[in-house]
């Protein structure tokens, strides 16, 4: 009978088998000294097929205008935007991890934050892109800024959309920052390592001669405090800003208070879903199991079963609100989700994100790979189908039924979505070849036996 | 060879708990030029070493509000000195809007200058000049050995003794560390002309194609479309239209806003009864109501209304419009001469919108009444 106690004081090995420095070493870095195996080519040739065919069409619609998209009046705001809010929110995960659970001294963050972290920018980056196209003249962006100029003009400081830019712009600079901190002592490592002279070159310039000296340290932590202090409310305060996007417009369904928590929590969701299957791969084919353990995922999905439920219970709440207001307006754009056009995205989205991620209450299927892979994508395509049905079932049909439309994306919008997952995919490909994936140092220091006995 | 001078004497430990006890017996034993390496931080060494807590937290406190300060000003400026606008009938200073860039502003500045501060003031980074750089021991500590180090600056180093005190603490491979003075100011200098030249060339690149873009690009097809598209212009033809016209009429049926159609013409005894002013005589509508009537009504009926028309002889001198008859006029009859015209007098429909023309109704009464003023009036 006592065996089946568990004692929840103790916390459980952060990486496994105790392996020493120089092992953790060895693991992270050795796919940094190879020539890459075939598999790794095959992967890079289907992403940078992917972002080539996004490079067409963002060349074509450049060209010639954004008359090729889908988005026409009156849903002027389609995949393009969609998309934006999608990969924002899937950059969130990154920070998540590695500033917030910094805060809470979550120590398992170890093992996954550096590739989370690496995560966010390119997301960011793919975010970025799409905001970008649909300006419609991609070579003016620097109206998007307030800079002295001849027409005597500032930016609008109450638009959200102005918020969004800098917003975005604070968070992709951030978290650069945040990443590159951390990488600093892993380069000075390879550095030391390395047996190439260019590649010594290198690390040298960006590890900026650090000496993984004590009084260096000392600052160091203060820094990686400060900035994760700083990320945490920037991380909430992103997602809160892209849907004030909607959330200050007066269409139905859009004007809703419940919109910035719901939003970050459907960011993390889908975020921890993305780093999830990626990490999948990454483990297995890096030999990482022992950093990137088992534990670690199945944090990550209870994070998962927490936010969707989050997500779900906006869903219900939207609704109770819709009917609750009196507004005829709002009540019609709910009930048109569930049961209009667009009712079969309404019901991906509802089955993917609040049915199927429950299974991950049960633990068997919370430690099963295949299993967790799955629900990973399906909660990825329902939290697309989310932003989607917000989006696009608004505007399609909001007061007047005579200005009402239909919106069909076009095979450019879509080769602009598959362009993005290639600029995702090829960035993590080259990624996970030139730098360390873990944090060499962080992993080091919780090995067990790391730190003073006495302490 | 000649000119290599000693830096430190370093050793290397094995454990943590080994490293923190070399470094809490060396800051005991009266060293304060010397530095512990580790791969990675350890707990507790600030401690053993009696370093005092990092200050940088100060930094970002000042970087934070020089953001916060400088984004509110910013915006202050813009929108209430520089080129006040008015934006959805919101005050000019709607300081709630401000929050989200201010905030965004604050964290910016506090995390991005805070790590520069680090790394340029405490750090003095970049520096790959260091005598430490690309010894065994600096390798060492890269990967899993815990290092300490007692330079030759230090006042009380000896280097038999330092080397007899490592041995004490069980250190191992106790090695001296040599440098170059040479070599290293050689690294340092700024104003090498290659240094420079690299600068020229990315400085006269930037500029060039900044200048490129904004003033030649912009004029290239295809992006001078904005000039060059299929646009409507006012007064112009246009092929798009079977008729070739360019402005459209108003499709069949159409009531625009504000113009709805008068239903009561040529019925200007009945109407008294169903229209009635609209608007309340507040000070608002009586200014507006001033400043049309001098506008249209004047030249024919006077300043005053009394029918004394500076056109006098070119034109049939209207009557005064202080008659009994005028005065016990419900408004809507006024109204209606406005909107219809009454013989000579041509309708002011077209020119005077509906509310406009109430408001000149209600400055009319105006007019009548301090021309007729009663006893109770001044009370
Ligand atoms: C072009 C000169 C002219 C202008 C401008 C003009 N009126 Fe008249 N108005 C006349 C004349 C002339 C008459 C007398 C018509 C008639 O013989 O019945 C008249 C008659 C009237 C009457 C009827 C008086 C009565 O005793 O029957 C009213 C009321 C009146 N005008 C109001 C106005 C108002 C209000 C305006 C300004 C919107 C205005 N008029 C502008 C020339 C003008």
């Amino acid at each position: 009978m006592s065996t089946t106690v568990i004692d929840y004081t103790k916390e459980l090995p952060v990486v496994e088998g105790r392996p020493t420095a120089s092992q953790i070493e060895v693991v992270v870095t050795a796919p940094l000294d190879q020539f890459p195996p075939r598999k790794w080519w095959y992967a890079f040739a289907v992403t940078l097929s992917m972002l080539s065919i996004g490079g067409f069409c963002i060349g074509m619609s450049l060209y010639k205008g954004l008359g090729l998209w889908g988005v026409n009046q009156p849903v002027g705001w389609g995949f393009d935007i969609v998309n934006f809010v999608f990969w924002v929110g899937i950059g969130h995960a990154g920070t998540l991890i590695s500033a917030i659970l910094f805060l809470l001294r979550q120590r398992w963050r170890t093992g996954i934050a550096r590739f989370a972290e690496a995560m966010t920018i390119f997301a960011v980056m793919c975010a970025g892109l799409f905001p970008l196209m649909h300006t419609g003249r991609q070579w003016l962006p620097m109206y998007l800024t307030p800079y002295p100029n001849q027409h005597g003009l500032w930016v609008n400081f109450t638009s959200p959309l102005l918020w969004d830019v800098f917003a975005v712009s604070t968070y992709f600079t951030v978290s650069l920052v945040f990443w590159y901190l951390g990488l600093i002592p892993d380069l000075a490592t390879l550095r030391d390592r390395t047996t190439s002279k260019i590649k010594k070159t290198i690390y040298s310039i960006f590890s900026l001669g650090w000496r993984h000296s004590n009084r260096h340290w000392q600052h160091y932590e203060r820094a990686y405090l400060i900035l994760a202090g700083f990320a945490t409310p920037l991380v909430l305060s992103v997602h809160t800003i892209v849907s004030f996007d909607f959330a200050v417009s007066v269409i139905p369904g859009w004007h809703t208070t419940i919109f910035p928590p719901y939003f970050v929590a459907g960011a993390v969701f889908s975020g921890f879903a993305m780093v999830q299957n990626v990490l999948i791969f990454v483990r297995q084919y890096f030999n990482l199991k022992h950093i990137i353990t088992l534990d670690h995922l199945e944090k990550m999905n209870k994070v998962m079963v927490l936010t969707g439920s989050m997500v779900g219970y906006a869903y219900a709440m939207e609704f109770f609100i819709a009917w609750y207001s009196g507004s005829q307006f709002e009540t019609f754009v709910f009930l048109n989700r569930a049961l209009g056009p667009y009712s079969w995205a309404y019901w991906t989205m509802v089955s993917c994100n609040v049915i199927f991620p429950q299974l991950f209450w049960i633990k068997k299927i919370r430690r099963s790979i295949p299993a967790m892979f799955l629900i990973g994508i399906t909660v990825n395509i329902g939290m697309w189908f989310e932003r989607f049905v917000i989006v696009v079932t608004s505007l399609s049909r909001d007061f007047l039924p005579s200005s009402w439309g239909h919106y069909t994306p076009t095979l450019y919008d879509a080769g602009l979505f598959l362009g993005s997952f290639g600029l995702f995919f090829t960035l993590i490909l080259i990624f996970v070849r030139v730098l360390p994936v873990v944090s060499i140092s962080e992993v080091k220091a919780v090995v067990e036996g790391a730190q003073p006995s006495h302490h | 060879m000649s000119t290599k001078q000693l830096y430190s004497i370093t050793a290397l430990f094995d454990s943590p708990d080994e490293i923190i006890h070399a470094a809490s017996e060396t800051s005991k034993a009266g060293y304060t030029k010397y530095d512990v390496n580790t791969p990675y931080p350890v707990h507790g060494m600030d401690g053993a070493m009696q370093l005092k807590p990092s200050r940088l937290g100060f930094f970002a406190m000042a970087f934070g509000l020089l953001g916060a300060v400088s984004a509110i000003g910013f915006m202050t400026w813009v929108t209430l000195i520089e080129y006040p606008l008015v934006i959805g009938g919101k005050p000019f200073w709607s300081w709630p809007a401000f929050v989200p860039v201010s905030f965004e502003l604050t964290v910016l500045l506090a995390s991005v200058l805070s790590v520069v501060a680090m790394i340029v003031i405490y750090f003095k980074f970049p520096n790959n000049a260091h005598p430490l750089h690309d010894t065994k021991y600096m390798k060492a500590v890269s990967s899993d050995k815990f290092g300490i180090n007692i330079q030759a600056e230090d006042p009380k180093f000896d280097e038999k003794a330092v080397t007899e005190f490592f041995k004490s603490l069980g250190g191992k491979e106790i090695t001296p560390v040599y440098f170059d003075e040479d070599e290293l100011s050689h690294g340092q200098k700024l104003f090498d002309p290659k240094f420079i030249g690299i600068l020229a060339v990315v400085a006269v690149i930037a500029s060039g194609t900044t200048y490129f873009i904004f003033n030649q690009l912009m004029f290239m097809p295809p992006f001078n479309w904005m000039m060059t598209q299929e646009k409507l212009k006012a007064q112009k033809p246009s092929e798009l239209f079977s008729d070739g016209i360019g402005m459209r009429n108003p499709v069949d049926g159409t009531v625009a806003r504000g113009f709805l159609p008068y239903p009561f013409k040529g019925q200007l005894d009945s109407v008294g009864k169903y229209l009635v002013n609209p608007l309340l005589p507040t000070k608002e509508v009586l200014e507006t109501g001033k400043q049309k009537y001098l506008t249209f009504c004047s030249p024919c009926h006077g300043n005053f209304a009394q029918g004394d028309s500076r056109l006098r002889g070119q034109f049939p001198n209207p009557p005064t419009l202080h008659s009994d008859k005028v005065r016990n006029w419900h408004d809507g009859n006024i109204y209606h001469v406005i909107t219809e015209g009454q013989n000579v007098m041509p309708s002011y429909a077209p020119q005077i919108a509906r509310d406009d023309r109430w408001a000149i109704i209600h400055y009319l009464r105006a007019l009548q009444r301090a021309q007729n003023a009663k006893e109770s009036d001044f009370k």
